[in-house]
């Protein structure tokens, strides 16, 4: 039996003790991501093959469209596998973050049944992603096969960074909109609409090069920094810019400690007006 | 062994309530909308009391409320709805922060709240014991370790690979409690959740319970409407009302002040007429069996239970039902049809009708009843109308004090008031 002493009072400051509890529920994480995963695909005929199919089939669409009749340039690489490049860290980017801001409400029982690290939620969902993503990245290397690309030394070790980033930037925004969601709805409409709109001012479809002098409002955005690295590193369309890599690396660290922050904040009203 | 485990001093939680003049969430545009109407408000006293509220006003579900619970204490929370009991297990869990005072825990808390809660329609039931256990907190090894005994426990062996959305209502809860019930904290928090199963099952929760209890040491808090459960397996109790502490003690002694704060000063029962429901019983009262209307019934006298009801359709089958129960334990259940089987065959037409019934108060011994009369279909399944009011709180009283009353005081074993005959025939 424990012998540990727990003290319950009003909170009226910021705390952050519940981060390190974070730690003794990480089997809690892993639990509520395996559950979305395994949930996912319930009663579905092709399962994981969803997995598979939806990058692949925007990436088709994407080919027709943007790179066989608007002839949108790519840097000198094949549009296919320069798109696929761009949506795959695009897709685990926007997924993780609609899943994470609905993180909170989608579990709306749990949160005002039992206690545990609210965090453990939006957590799990980008997690769960993270999965989806690996999944996503077999196609891309069976892509780099069958156009005869071999990655630099260079992208093998800036590739789990470019992960780490995308990991940080949709978590960050997505404990934000989370918390928000707990009290205006409104994130759930806004937010599709969001998406669709920064995607357009990511180098997604399009490369950088063609930016020019709007270039900077684009490096804002980490993801910016993110597929252009990974372009860079994985299909040499163009040196590392290693500068615009760092700089993604500090904002989507900002993102994330900004996002733990305010829903820390204000995670003590969630049971009451979720 | 006696310091105490749970220390709460002058908790209080206030909640603040939003009259709004729609409804639903706020939402960002109303905010808008509040502050293009009234902009210098939006300003001066910060966003949120623009847009749709009207008034704002504090609530306090709980106020100064101190309790000290010792190490292995089994403690009965009772008192009526919204009287701030699943507040407080909420604080004691750490869902939701106090507004004032504080508590000290002396070891780990677990909460049923509710059964099943994190439980996914779609899982098999193995893996939402896994799933179920770790948001509750165990750990996967100790859940691997106890997975057997979860089932064998729930008795759902058989369907542990379908998903849970295919089962029974009773093996959900079955499943749901089981895996609660092998959670090991110091501390256990537990709400109404034997309101659900069948008796088997209540029965054996409150064993294991029990058993819990008895071997580990461990201290509980229940809150529960079943004083019969609470009579039954608590060594303390403590009644709240509107938000405070009102009585602690034994559970004997807490229970019986809130049976007679429960029963009502109006001898006559009179419901207000609710024009949408197809039958409704508008009136009950008990008499005597000179006619004479009665709150308290002498023990060893019967009772004449007489109610008007009204039928605004008419209704094939109809048929009443008549449940006196004791502290949430059914003792008695009647339907009308019973003595009238013509009664299904026939259609009541719309008006309004008497009934009376002389119910066997005789038998019963000292103590708080309550009698609970249904309406419906007799033909189908009754659709016992329970819970709308048609509800009397009656008192069986001993007024004499002579010897031959003493085995029937309420505190001793039993239910019923008989005199039986002891026939003494000396040493042979």
């Amino acid at each position: 039996m424990s012998n540990s002493v727990i003290v319950i009072r009003p909170i009226k400051t910021l705390s952050f003790s519940d981060l390190s509890e974070l730690w003794t529920f990480r089997e809690l994480l892993y639990f509520l991501a395996w559950r979305d995963l395994k949930v996912r695909y319930k009663q579905t005929a092709i399962g994981v093959l969803w997995a598979v199919f939806q990058p692949l089939a925007t990436m088709l669409v994407f080919t027709l469209f943007f790179g066989t009749l608007l002839k949108v340039p790519s840097d000198g690489t094949p549009y296919p596998i320069f798109v696929y490049t761009g949506l795959l860290f695009w897709q685990f980017f926007s997924m993780s973050l609609s899943d994470a801001s609905n993180a909170l409400v989608g579990n709306q029982p749990i949160v005002t049944k039992v206690y545990f690290p609210r965090l453990a939620l939006p957590i799990s969902t980008v997690l769960t992603k993270l999965v989806d993503f690996a999944v996503a990245a077999v196609i891309l290397v069976g892509m780099m096969i069958y156009y005869g690309y071999t990655p630099h030394v260079s992208g093998l070790i800036v590739f789990p960074a470019l992960v780490a980033i995308t990991f940080f930037a949709s978590l960050g925004c997505g404990l934000f909109l989370a918390a928000v969601n707990v009290k205006y709805r409104d994130v759930r409409y806004a937010l599709p609409f969001f998406i669709q709109i920064l995607m357009y001012l990511t180098p997604v479809i399009y490369p950088a090069s063609i930016t020019h002098r709007f270039a900077w409002v684009l490096n804002l955005n980490p993801m910016t920094g993110v597929i252009q690295a990974a372009r860079a590193s994985l299909l040499g369309s163009a040196p590392l810019d290693s500068a615009l890599l760092a700089e993604a690396g500090l904002i989507s660290t900002a993102m994330l400690i900004a996002g733990i922050v305010y829903f820390k904040r204000v995670e003590r009203h969630f049971a009451d007006i979720i | 062994m006696t310091s105490p485990i749970i220390e709460v001093n002058g908790i209080g939680k206030r909640y603040t309530l939003a009259h709004q003049k729609g409804g639903g969430y706020l939402t960002l545009r109303d905010i808008l909308a509040g502050a293009i109407r009234k902009p210098f408000e939006l300003i001066g006293r910060g966003n949120q009391r623009a847009g749709r509220f009207e008034t704002k006003e504090e609530f306090w579900a709980l106020r100064g409320v101190d309790i000290s619970i010792n190490r292995g204490d089994v403690v009965g929370i009772i008192g009526a709805n919204g009287a701030g009991k699943s507040t407080l297990l909420k604080i004691l869990t750490g869902i939701t922060p106090p507004t004032e005072g504080e508590i000290i825990l002396g070891g780990r808390v677990a909460s049923l709240l509710e059964v099943g809660t994190g439980f996914h329609p779609e899982l098999s039931g193995r893996d939402n014991i896994f799933l179920n256990g770790a948001i509750l907190g165990m750990a996967r090894r100790e859940i691997a370790r106890k997975f057997d005994e979860i089932v064998e426990f729930a008795g759902v062996s058989r369907f542990l690979d379908t998903p849970v959305k295919y089962y029974s209502s009773g093996m959900y809860v079955r499943l749901a409690f089981s895996v609660a019930a092998h959670l090991e904290p110091d501390i256990l928090l537990v709400d109404e959740v034997l309101a659900v199963g069948d008796v088997e099952f209540q029965k054996k929760c409150l064993g294991k319970m029990e058993e819990v209890t008895r071997t580990g040491g461990r201290t509980i808090l229940f809150v529960s409407h079943n004083m019969g459960a609470i009579q039954e397996l608590c060594t303390r109790c403590v009644m709240l009302e509107s938000g405070t502490v009102v009585k602690q003690g034994t559970p004997a002694e807490v229970i019986d002040y809130y049976m007679s704060r429960l029963k009502r000063e109006v001898k006559e029962l009179i419901l207000e007429e609710d024009s949408s429901l197809a039958i409704q019983i508008v009136k009950m009262r008990l008499e005597d069996e000179q006619g004479r209307l009665l709150s308290d019934i002498d023990m060893g006298n019967d009772a004449v239970l007489k109610m008007d009801y009204v039928t605004r359709h008419p209704i094939p089958s109809l048929s009443l039902s008549l449940e006196i129960s004791k502290d949430g334990v059914p003792l008695l259940y009647s339907l009308s049809s019973d003595a009238d089987e013509a009664a299904l065959s026939r259609t009541a037409q719309i008006g309004r009708y008497c009934t009376s019934v002389t119910l066997p108060t005789s038998l019963l011994k000292e103590g708080s009843y309550r009698i609970d009369i249904g309406a419906g279909d007799a033909a189908g399944e009754l659709k016992v109308a329970r819970g709308d009011g048609a509800t009397l709180i009656f008192s069986v009283i001993n007024t004499r004090s002579d010897l031959t009353q003493k085995s029937y005081r309420r505190e001793r074993k039993g239910l019923l008031y008989k005199h039986l005959v002891w026939e003494n025939k000396g040493a042979q």
